[in-house]
């Protein structure tokens, strides 16, 4: 093969993504496109009321209305003994009972407990059609009181759940309580904060959409559907909700428009239009609408959270308290449960020694749409946390930001780290990423910056964020003993083919990600052929062995490395071929470049010629080797990995509009060995402006009734390109690679969305200081802080 | 979306006929009709698309006046040099709408008839002593616009042109509400001889209006510092998600002062 070819797909070079060529030209094949023939169509009918009783519900109207096939309530879900949407993760209480789990009824019975809760499906020939008579079905509700805030939903008066009276899904606490408190009574200085962390709605730019569909010659099912993980909706749907086992459902998940958590979750309309398929004897497909998705895609974050912060004199960390409520929504979704409190408390250790620390969580029912995980999960709510208490805290000591952190890093030479709060990092620099985040932003340069910003009426102000995160999840073992009703580990089935072109069968599932990339110049690089003769599969239970899908960054350091121990088989076995076709010994074997060479001869054999003596197997070691040349390994990690970097932002605040100008952002992060690093680069990209949604753009708001003004884009913001400022990030320069996966990598997905957020608070903040502002809650909309400025100006004309 | 009937009539009278059959609504751009119809908020009979009507096409530019045509997309108007010269404020208005794709179905005429409250026209309409030309009448600024989403128009009448007089300056300035970007509060303001005329959208409960004190400040006075003293009243402003009263009362003046500088005072 010709060098070229293979320095551009290399290890560490920016390949250029191979999957966008399909993209960019409107090629891409998206569950929305799909249409299989007889194909019908369901529609929901959804709760318009957030909490309430169905008195009335009458669909006799809409089955006799054109072209409708069938309209199914709750009654014939139980008539045919069909689950609910079942929860995979189970928290253990403080006082050791389990958490409260409702159920979550396909649809509703009974009750409705958020505005968007299905109530009923009409199926009809067209989508028209089931809208048309989807409008003549009665609904009547009796509507109860609606939780909605949950800082008082304790004593709301209604429950959502009659199993959970005070609407308390689970309590519970980490950390050594003792301890924290003797570092607290220590303390020379205790810093205080009181804080959301804002309800955000991923809005992925592909809606959500499926189809079922019922071979009744094999009674097999297929369900197409908007997934980051298809091998598990097929374990959640197939075991507990539909009663079909895996070898009768296939579950493909095709290019996927975008997920950031809210596709990973088994849904009520997968289930129903599976089950439907076989009721009506036709295909049945559902697209949400936009508005649709607003009510019904599972929503991210939302905690409420009191911290505290003991230090010495010096501002040395002595203790962390922490005790926040975390949203559950109406009904437990996926992996809710673990989001804010193993994905959550376990990082509050952050890049610092804290020796004590303890977190209390209360999940909490309320009437809005379920919360589960989003970008980052748990860990941009833990960042956001240590990030802005510790400057709080800087302020109050007059500290600078940089140097409080310094005081605090975990040093280069206390690797492997671990923690108070049960993770042990591996490997890690703090101290660089900072040095190199303060360069880049010229961090020296900017009090004359804010000076000459002061000269035109302009408030500047910079802020530092310090984030780490765990990635890779992980250790099944752990996982499980911390309540999890699965494993995580990945799988992988590597496909040499006769003629040496390779298919990679993958659990990992790209939707955005670039996999088709660079996961081909990982196996270009082991194999030694170049990466246009490799194919990466991926989203289909039928061609591939098993996964566990894509979130928590894992893709890479989990989906990768499983890669790696298939290429690892595949080379073992080869090299076993090629010692017999070079008649060598198997230990003289070595494998360079693409070519099987008997060391210390200049004897060779293209790797093309082995793997077709291993189909064409005429002089073969048959005796001893099967045919063929296809291995498949499964990975279960042995740790998270832990990317770390350093984030910082600058603003430029407007006191006459409150409008915020972000004049740089600059990241510095350690993710590792980077295999491609414009894929890398723009995933971090991406996690920047979803940060920056979430920090001053995105507000999600319910009203007190439960319902959701801010339902559609004419009210809910999203971060465009004009919102943005051109990024500046490094992501190669000061790597610890990761020191228990084979490719040393460490997961960069979520990093710009969970180190992002606090820099610009802390950057607003900051320009904010002549107005003795120490805090404010996200989003920093020009409204909120123009009013934040308004109301500190007559104090300070009367100082 | 509902069933409905299609006409595109290929002339003013055929469009005004067609405007007599039942449940008969205007079609212009679509850009807020249609998203209504897609929601199945609006149910018309018939829809009369007015785009390919040639009477309604067109921009005018006189010397005391200019014209333009009620089916004339906001690009056009964007991109129109003679316009740029005569108005500029009205070009930076256009270009300022929504997104290309708005800018290249929405029109005018559209526009002045549904009255959003936070609809940009309406304020240039109403500083601009611009006047609302119908298929049999003409209506002024000021009687033309009666609150949100409500104009004089009778049933089945079509908007045909809306006439601006020309002003010696003219500023437009936007404050966007961050997710729909129309405006959270948008001052028109022109100025004619010593008459500055103030009008703002987006802000009020009643839609757009002009405001009294700061015109007479600044007919008095055409400074910035001459709207200081002005008490802008939060009184009967828009509360919603993104801006109070308050707020939006600050932002009147904040964004007449500004304007005030673009216009070189
Ligand atoms: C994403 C988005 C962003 C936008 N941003 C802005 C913005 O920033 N500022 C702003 O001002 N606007 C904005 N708009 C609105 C845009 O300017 C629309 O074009 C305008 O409001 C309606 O014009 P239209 O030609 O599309 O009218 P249509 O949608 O066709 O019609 C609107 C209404 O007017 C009636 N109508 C239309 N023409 C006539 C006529 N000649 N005579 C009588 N009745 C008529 C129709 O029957 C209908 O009731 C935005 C729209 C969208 C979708």
């Amino acid at each position: 093969m010709a060098k070229d070819e293979v320095s551009a797909s290399a290890v560490g070079a920016p390949m250029k993504r191979r999957e966008d060529v399909r993209f960019l030209t409107g090629k891409g094949s998206y569950t929305d496109d799909m249409n299989r023939p007889g194909q019908s169509y369901v529609v929901f009918l959804r709760s318009s009321v957030a909490h309430g009783v169905i008195r009335t519900l009458d669909v006799e109207a809409a089955k006799a209305s054109e072209g409708v096939l069938a309209v199914y309530t709750h009654r014939d879900i139980e008539a045919d003994g069909l689950g609910g949407v079942p929860c995979g993760w189970e928290i253990t209480q403080s006082d050791g009972s389990k958490m409260v789990e409702p159920a979550h009824p396909i649809l509703a019975s009974g009750k409705v407990r958020h505005v968007g809760d299905p109530v009923v499906a009409v199926i009809a020939e067209t989508k028209a059609q089931a809208r048309d008579a989807a409008e003549k079905i009665t609904l009547e509700i009796d509507a109860l009181p609606a939780v909605v805030d949950m800082r008082s939903a304790e004593t709301a008066g209604a429950a959502v759940h009659d199993e959970a009276p005070n609407n308390v899904c689970y309590d519970w606490d980490f950390g050594d309580k003792e301890k924290t408190e003797a570092g607290f009574a220590q303390a020379a200085h205790v810093t205080t904060l009181e804080f959301t962390n804002n309800r955000l709605i991923a809005n992925a730019m592909e809606p959500r959409a499926c189809i079922g569909e019922h071979d009744a010659a094999g009674d097999r099912y297929t369900l197409i559907t908007t997934s980051q993980n298809p091998h598990v909706i097929r374990l959640l749907m197939g075991a507990f909700v539909l009663n079909i086992p895996e070898h009768r459902l296939r579950v493909l998940a095709p290019d996927v428009g975008g997920g950031f958590g809210s596709k990973i979750y088994h849904y009520a309309e997968e289930a129903l239009v599976t089950w439907a398929s076989k009721k009506v004897g036709r295909p049945v497909k559902w697209t949400a609408d936009r508005s649709e998705s607003f009510i019904s895609d599972a929503h991210g974050r939302d905690h409420v959270t009191k911290a505290e912060l003991a230090m010495d004199a010096e501002g040395k960390f002595l203790a962390l308290r922490a005790d926040t409520m975390a949203n559950m929504g109406s009904y437990l979704s996926t992996f809710a449960p673990c989001v804010p409190t193993w994905l959550h408390a376990t990082l509050l250790a952050g890049q610092y020694t804290t020796p004590a620390i303890h977190c209390r969580v209360r999940a909490m029912f309320t009437n809005t749409v379920p919360v589960d995980a989003y970008r980052g999960a748990g860990r941009p709510e833990a960042t956001y946390l240590l990030e802005r208490i510790i400057n709080k805290a800087a302020a109050e000591l007059g500290l600078d930001q940089a140097e409080i952190r310094r005081r605090n890093f975990i040093r280069p030479d206390q690797f492997p780290y671990e923690t108070p709060v049960a993770l042990t990092y591996d490997t890690g620099d703090y101290l660089a990423t900072l040095a190199r985040v303060m360069t880049m932003a010229d961090y020296a340069g900017f009090e004359a910056r804010r000076q000459e910003a002061a000269g035109r009426g302009k408030l500047r102000g910079l802020g530092l964020s310090c984030y780490i995160e765990a990635c890779g999840i992980a250790p099944s073992s752990l996982v499980g003993a911390l309540g999890a009703r699965a494993g995580l580990y990945e799988a992988a089935t590597v496909r040499v083919n006769p003629t040496g072109s390779v298919s990679v069968f993958t659990g990992s599932h790209s939707h955005g990600q670039g996999h088709e990339t660079t996961f081909a110049q990982v196996v270009a690089d082991q194999l030694g052929i170049p990466a246009d003769s490799i194919e990466i599969v991926h989203g289909d239970t039928d061609r591939i062995a098993f996964g566990m899908g894509t979130y928590g960054s894992r893709s890479l350091a989990v989906g990768g490395s499983a890669i790696v121990g298939a290429i690892e088989k595949i080379v073992a076995k080869a090299k076993r071929i090629a010692a017999h076709l070079m008649e060598a010994s198997v230990d003289d074997i070595v494998f360079e470049d693409g070519q099987f060479k008997v060391a210390g001869t200049d004897k060779a054999k293209a790797f093309a010629e082995v793997s077709l003596a291993a189909y064409v197997p005429h002089q073969y070691p048959i005796e001893e080797l099967e045919p063929g040349l296809e291995e498949t390994s499964f990975y279960d990690p042995k740790n998270f990995t832990y990317p770390a970097g350093s984030y910082l932002c600058e603003v430029e605040v407007d006191p006459d509009t409150g409008v915020i100008d972000i004049v740089g952002m600059w990241a510095a992060d350690d993710f590792g060995k980077v295999i491609n690093p414009m894929i890398v680069e723009g995933q971090v990209h991406g996690g920047l402006a979803q940060g920056l949604g979430q920090a001053f753009i995105e507000q999600c708001v319910y009203d007190a009734n439960g319902q959701l003004p801010s339902g559609s884009y004419m009210d809910y913001a999203m971060p465009r390109a004009d919102d943005l400022p051109s990024f500046a990030v490094e992501t190669d320069l000061v790597g610890t690679p990761c020191t228990h996966n084979p490719l040393g990598v460490k997961g960069c997905g979520e990093a710009g969305a969970i180190g992002s957020p606090p820099a610009l608070v802390n950057a607003v903040v900051d320009a904010l200081k002549p107005y003795g502002v120490q805090h404010m809650d996200m989003p920093l909309t020009p409204q909120k802080v123009w009013t934040a400025i308004d109301a500190a100006t007559p104090k300070m004309a009367a100082e | 979306m509902y069933d409905f009937q299609y006409v595109k009539p290929a002339n003013l009278y055929d469009a005004v006929a067609a405007m007599g059959s039942e449940d008969a609504q205007a079609l212009s751009g679509g850009q807020t009709l249609t998203p209504t119809m897609k929601q199945r908020l609006a149910q018309p009979g018939t829809l009369v698309d007015l785009t390919g009507v040639p009477e309604l096409k067109g921009i005018e530019v006189g010397p005391d006046s200019v014209t333009i045509k009620a089916a004339t997309r906001h690009v056009e108007v964007e991109r129109s040099a003679e316009l740029r010269a005569a108005i500029p404020a009205l070009v930076e208005l256009a270009s300022r709408i929504g997104d290309p794709q708005v800018r290249n179905r929405g029109t005018i005429g559209g526009s002045v008839a549904n009255n959003d409250p936070s609809a940009c026209y309406p304020a240039a309409v109403m500083a601009l002593d611009g006047v609302v030309v119908t298929n049999n009448r003409e209506i002024s600024a000021s009687d033309f616009f009666q609150g949100v989403y409500a104009t004089a128009l009778e049933e089945n009448e079509i908007v045909t042109a809306v006439r601006f007089r020309r002003p010696d300056s003219a500023s437009y300035q936007k404050f966007v509400q961050p997710a729909s970007r129309f405006a959270l509060t948008g001052v028109f303001l022109a100025k004619f001889g010593p008459e500055a005329r103030v009008a703002v959208t987006g802000a009020s409960e009643n839609g757009v209006f002009r405001h009294a004190g700061l015109e007479q400040a600044l007919s008095a006075s055409f400074t910035a510092a001459a709207a200081d003293p002005v008490a802008v009243s939060a009184d009967g402003m828009i509360q919603d998600l993104h801006g109070t009263p308050a707020y939006r009362a600050h932002l009147i003046k904040v964004m007449t002062k500004r304007a005030v500088q673009a216009c070189g005072g």
